[in-house]
This record gives structure tokens, sequence and C-alpha cells, in this order.
């Protein structure tokens, strides 16, 4: 029994020096750093500080609302009737989502859109929009449809009864929905980096141009802070929200839905051609403005200024091959100390594994500059920036990990033990086999991750070893027909690689059903 | 000879089993036979290593096993629900416990094919667990448990989760396979007549402790109380 726990905690060791070291010591210098910054800054500083703050608060308010507004049509559809091409239709609206932020960036600079706070709102509208029909769409397609019709028997009108009762009853997906839109909107960068232009700055666009472009490292730590109180705030005020409103009311399983027809018919088609017509414009518009005379010829000719861009290729694919491996590595050892015990141990890591996923990528790189030159000067080292993605990518591993783990019947592995298996054995033998397709998933998501990742890597990323979207940045930034066309062209590459591995992803995990 | 004195099992604030002693000879096979909750799995999780046991011990030809690690004792144990692993072949079940052993393949192939043939599913090697009937299942547990040559079998509700029809043809093959191999076995089962096909001898479990031992017609004669006789009907 004791050498077991010893065991145990020497494979926890590993996760908890890599979020210690790489996450929680570098936002404990952020802290340390933004915190005496706040403390003697001027007037002058105080006043930018609430500024920023307040257009990063309300354009977040906005997207949210914005994204709800849109989005609902579409859920409604999805979730209420069943009709041809409705699985289509629900993988196509999440397509925005999985595409990296600095493709939703160049996609709207294609449409010509850049400079306003109504490209930033757009943008994020159009990434977020499946956050709500997944989230809400899942909640209202099992909600019991006799309390609908209780509500017409007793002469309530169609809209009456949605106000009265499906809204209510909705809420507490909603709720979840707007938390993570606005999470995703209030920590939003590679957007408002390319789209917001001088004028316009985020939190996180603020940090990147003071810490980088301006070298105050103290302001930008500043705020860091507020960013991080911010972030704290909004998911605060969530959980309270949910545990006020968790109610367990009657949910009917997902069975067959009723085929639209006379009014709603149309009602349907005009929500799903009209919501995917939308989302499908600023893509169909960077492939054709990618599509100049030459400008994907251009990627493989070598640039004065910023090399060969395809080369950025072959570093991203290298980073999100180093990266998916970390992350699994980690990740995996973090499952099994999770699914290991129901102690606090495992309460505390499941929580701070899942801590960089809320914090901010650019917190997550600006960390690194802050903090890592002790004990060794690790700031100019090749390693950040797949340690940067793995940190991003872990939760992910985590999450698809760890129910696998905790599907597997502890008979399985008393069997085993019963029949000579050693603790280390049976890991080997059981779980290890058995959670290997979650863990490839996992691997999956982490190399998506990796590739499409900006925040952090606009921090550590070396300038002759550029990643994909640090590339297109570069190329976006400079002036010129040229250029343009280039960046364009290979935002389109980046979404194909990116589309590529999330369709593989999919088709694994329908593999998955029916294991037990 | 496995002999168990005065093991006491405590499991989240609940005695499970109290102050229970029990003797298995050489080649016998004794059947523990009580209503379910009695604690009867819970003794062959003990036996096995499996549960934390708060006092009284374990010997094995005479030699104390109470602290030794589960994956070192040596005894099998099937169980109720078999538990067969679902990401291996048939062969790769039956053949678990002799890797573990440190056998090599070619011997390992040798023996899960003989140990097929004892349980009548010679050619199952690689079906995959998923495609297997209830009695198939069942069978491969059994040759899973028998393939190591353990020192001791224990069986938990062998025929439990089968219907009527299978279980008595099962029972009378079960029975068989143990004679033929001479094997020292511990079963339990809430089922009289189950208990009696199997067992030379029963010991009779309730609430935790041994109410009376003997074979079913000794018991039968001069039961212990009022209860006893009642369970056996």
């Amino acid at each position: 029994m004791k050498t077991i726990r010893g065991g145990r905690l020497l494979v926890a060791a590993v996760p908890a020096l890599f979020i210690g070291y790489f996450f929680l010591y570098p936002v404990a210098r952020i802290l340390t750093l933004g915190l005496s910054e706040l403390g003697v800054g001027s007037d002058g500083v105080q006043a930018r500080l609430f500024q920023i703050g307040w257009f990063t608060m309300w354009q977040a308010v906005l997207s949210t609302v914005l994204t709800l507004l849109v989005a609902a049509p579409m859920t409604w559809a999805v979730a209420q009737y069943d009709f041809r091409g409705r699985r289509l239709a629900t993988a196509l609206v999440t397509v925005p989502f999985v595409l990296p932020t600095v493709v939703v960036g160049s996609a709207f600079v294609a449409l010509g859109w850049r400079d306003s706070v109504g490209a930033i709102l757009a943008a994020h509208v159009f990434f977020n929009v499946a956050v709500v029909v997944r989230t809400v769409g899942a909640l209202w397609s099992r909600l019991d449809p006799n309390l609908h019709d209780a509500g017409r028997v007793l002469g309530a009108s169609e809209w009456k009864v949605f106000w009265t009762i499906t809204l209510p009853l909705l809420r507490p997906a909603i709720a979840a929905a707007a938390a993570i839109v606005f999470l995703f909107t209030f920590t939003s960068f590679g957007v408002v980096l390319i789209l917001g232009g001088f004028r316009f700055a985020t939190l996180e666009v603020e940090i990147y141009r003071q810490a980088v472009t301006l070298f105050d490292l103290p302001l930008a730590a500043a705020l860091a802070v507020v960013q991080l109180v911010g972030v704290t705030g909004a998911l605060y005020g969530y959980s309270r929200y949910q545990e006020r409103h968790t109610a367990t009311w009657a949910l009917r399983s997902e069975k067959d839905r009723p085929r639209p027809t006379g009014r709603a018919r149309v009602l349907v088609g005009a929500s799903v051609v009209g919501t995917l017509t939308a989302l499908a414009i600023p893509i169909v518009v960077l492939v054709a403005r990618s599509l100049q005379p030459g400008s994907y010829r251009a990627l493989i000719r070598d640039d004065p200024v910023v090399g060969v861009p395809m080369a950025s290729a072959g570093n991203s694919l290298l980073y999100a091959v180093l990266a998916s491996l970390i992350a699994v590595t980690i990740g995996v050892m973090a499952a099994a100390v999770i699914t290991g015990g129901k102690g606090r141990l495992s309460n505390w890591f499941d929580l701070t594994l899942m801590l960089p996923l809320g914090t901010s990528a650019v917190t997550i790189g600006f960390g690194f500059i802050v903090a890592l030159d002790r004990p060794v000067d690790l700031r100019a080292s090749f390693w950040l920036v797949p340690i940067a993605h793995a940190l991003v990518a872990v939760p992910f591993v985590v999450r698809t990990t760890v129910p696998t783990l905790r599907s597997i019947p502890a008979e399985i592995r008393e069997a085993a033990r019963v029949l000579g298996a050693s603790p280390l054995r049976v890991w080997r033998e059981i779980d290890l086999p058995i959670m290997s397709r979650a863990a490839l998933v996992g691997a999956g998501f982490a190399f998506v991750v990796s590739l499409g990742e900006f925040g952090a890597t606009s921090f550590v990323a070396r300038p002759n070893t550029a990643t994909l979207p640090v590339m297109i940045f570069r190329l976006l930034s400079r002036p010129g027909a040229g250029s343009f066309a280039m960046a364009m062209a290979l935002a389109v590459i980046l979404a194909a690689l990116t589309a590529a591995i999330v369709l593989w992803i999919d088709r694994a995990q329908f593999g998955e059903i029916g294991a037990f | 000879m496995l002999s168990v004195e005065g093991l006491d099992v405590r499991l989240g604030g609940n005695h499970i089993l109290r102050d229970v002693s029990l003797t298995v000879g050489d080649g016998d096979t004794v059947a523990v036979l009580g209503p379910s909750g009695s604690g009867k799995s819970t003794l062959l999780r003990a036996v096995a290593g499996l549960v934390p046991i708060e006092s009284g011990s374990i010997r094995w030809d005479g030699r104390d096993v109470t602290t030794v690690p589960t994956h070192l004792r040596g005894f099998g144990l099937m169980f109720q629900g078999y538990a067969l692993f679902p990401h291996m072949d048939v062969a790769g079940n039956v053949g678990f416990g002799l890797r573990m052993g440190g056998r090599s393949p070619a011997e390992v192939a040798t023996l899960v094919g003989a140990a097929l043939d004892w349980v009548g599913l010679a050619g199952f090697g690689d079906r995959s667990i998923g495609d297997l009937s209830g009695g198939e299942k069942q069978r491969v547990a059994l040759a899973r448990t028998l393939a190591p040559e353990p020192a001791l079998v224990m069986l938990d509700e062998p025929l439990g989760a089968l219907d009527r029809s299978l279980r008595e043809r099962l029972l009378v093959e079960t029975r068989s396979i143990l004679r033929e191999r001479g094997v020292t076995a511990l079963v339990v089962t809430h089922d009289r007549d189950e208990a009696a096909a199997l067992s030379h001898r029963l010991a009779l479990m309730r609430d935790g402790s041994i109410v009376q031992s003997g074979t079913l017609d000794q018991i039968l004669a001069e039961p212990a109380d009022d209860w006893v006789r009642e369970f056996l009907g």
C-alpha cells in the first residue's frame, strides 16, 4: 500500500513541477512586478489602464450579446427539428471555431474590414457562434416536449411559451455559453491585434505592445494583473451562478425530432442557410483573395526580410509534434494522478491543470519572458515555444483521457492484479492500452492548439523560427499587395492543415463509441 | 492448504467480516453459501489481498501470506462479472496470467490452447470479448483463472450471471473441470444446489460470520439454528 502511494507521488511530481515552474511561478512574478507598478503608477498610467480595461470589457460584453442573438435562429433550428443535412450543418457551423485566430483575423482583413470596432465584433461573433449552437442546442434538444405542450394547452401562444417556459429552462446553458464566449472575447488577442489597428486595443494587445514593442515590462505586468483580475472575477461569478442555479428537471433522451412543416419549414431553411452563408463569406473571400497570380509560389521564395515564408510551416509542424509529445506525457501522468484517488491531491491537480486554459495565452508568453531567467536563462531557448503550446494543450489531453480512465471498472484492474500484475504492470497492460485512443485524440487537439497558437508564441518565437501564425501576422503588417496576397495564401494553408487534423479527430472519436 | 483465522474486515465503517475462520484442504472444494450481502465476496477479496484486513491471518501451507501483495500471492479469482479485459482477445485474456508469470510466448500459446481445450473453446483464441455469449464469457473467465495453475482457485458466483438452462449445463461442466484438474477451490454462491454440486464441504455465512460448516447432509441432519434450517429449506 505504501509503495503504491509513494509511486503515485512520484508520478504526480512531474506534472506538478511542469505546471509550477512554467505557469504558477511566472504568474507569481507577473503579480509581484505588476502590483508594485500599480502602486507607484502615475495618474497617466492609471487613466490608460482604465481606458483599456473599459474597452476590453464592453467589447467582450457586446460580442457576447451579439453572438447569442446571431446564433439563436440556427440553435433553434438544429435543436428542435430534424432535416436533411442537419448533422452537416452542425459540423459546418463549428468550422470557424476551430480556425486559428490569425486566420479569422486575416479573413476579415480580406473583407477589407480593418481598424474598426465593427470588424472586431464581427470576427468575435463569427468565431463563437458554434459555442452557443452546441451548448444551448444540446440542452434545448433534450427539454421535455411535454412542458411546451402543457403551456400550449393552458392557453399560451408559441411566443408566450418561448418566453415563459423554454427560455427560463434554457438559462443554465445560455449562461454557460455566454461565460465561455465572454472569456474568449475578453482575452481575445490575434483578432484584435490584426483588426483593431492602433486605435483599439484590448488588455491582451496592450500587454503585447508594452512588452514586445515598447519594452515597458512593469506596465505590461500591471496590465496583466488587471487582466487576471478580470478573468478570475468572470470565472468566479459564473461558478457562483452555477452553484445557485443547478437544477435537474425532466430531460428526455435525445430522440427523434419532428421534421419541420409549413411555416416552420421556411423558418428553419432561412435560419440554417442564412447562418451558414454568413459564416462562409469571410472564408470564401479569404480563399479568393489568396488566389492572386503567383501568391502561393512567392511563399517558397526567399524574402529579404522574413526569409522563406513557407519555412514557417516546417517550424510549426516541428513545434506541434514536440508540443503534442510534451502535452500527452504531462497530461497522461496528470490523468493517472487525478483518477488514481479521490483525495485532495486529485482535486487540486484537476483544478490547477485547467488554469492555463482560463488564463490568457499572452499572460503565459509574457510570464516566460519575465520569469524564466532563473535558475538558467531559458528565455532564448528553442524549447519555450513547444512548452508554451503544451501548457495550453495539457487541459485538452486531461479532458479526453480522464473520462476513459474513469470508465475502466475497478474489477478489471483487480483481475489483472490477481493474475500476477504489479501495480506498474497493471497500468501498462490495462490503463495505457485502453486509453491510448483517447490520448491520441488529446494529442490531436494539442497539435491543433499548437498550430494555431499565436498569443504566447508572439512573445517567445525567435525571428528565424517563426511559426505559421507569426509569419502570417508579419506579412499582414507589411505594406504592399504582394505581401497581402502571401499572407492570405499562408492563412489558407494553415486553415487547411487545421481542418484536416480536426476531421481526423472527429473520425477517431466516432470509433470510440461502445468500448464498454 | 488454505487456512483463514479470525478474519475481521471493515469497509467504510461497516463490519463486513467478523472473526471468520475457514480451512480448505489440498484438492478440496469448499463452498461458502449465504444470502446476498452476507460478506461472501468480501471473504474472497480478502483472501486475494484486494481489501485491507483489520485483524486475523491468511496462511497457505502454514506460510503467512496476510501481508503479501495480491500479485505475488499466486491465488486465482474468477470475478462475478468475469472482468474480462475488453481490449484483448480471448487468447490475450487467457494468457495474461501466464505472461505475468514470465512464460515465453511459445509456452503461453501452448498453455492457452490447452486451457481453451479444458473449457471446450478450442479455436476461440482470436475472438474478441465483445462477440462472446454469456456462457462463452464464463468459460473464458474460468480458463483465464485456471491457466496459470494457481495454488488456490476462488470462484465468485461462477454461474450467477447466466440464465437457468445454461446454468445447469455449465454447472456440470465446471464441476468436472475442477475435479479433473484436482484444484483446491473456494467457491462463493447463494444457491444451495450449486454449492452442493460443486463442493465437498459447505460453510454457511450470515452477516459476516460463518454460522455452520460441514457437508450438506451433516448440516441438514443437525442444523445449528432456525435460520440455517430455513435458509436451506
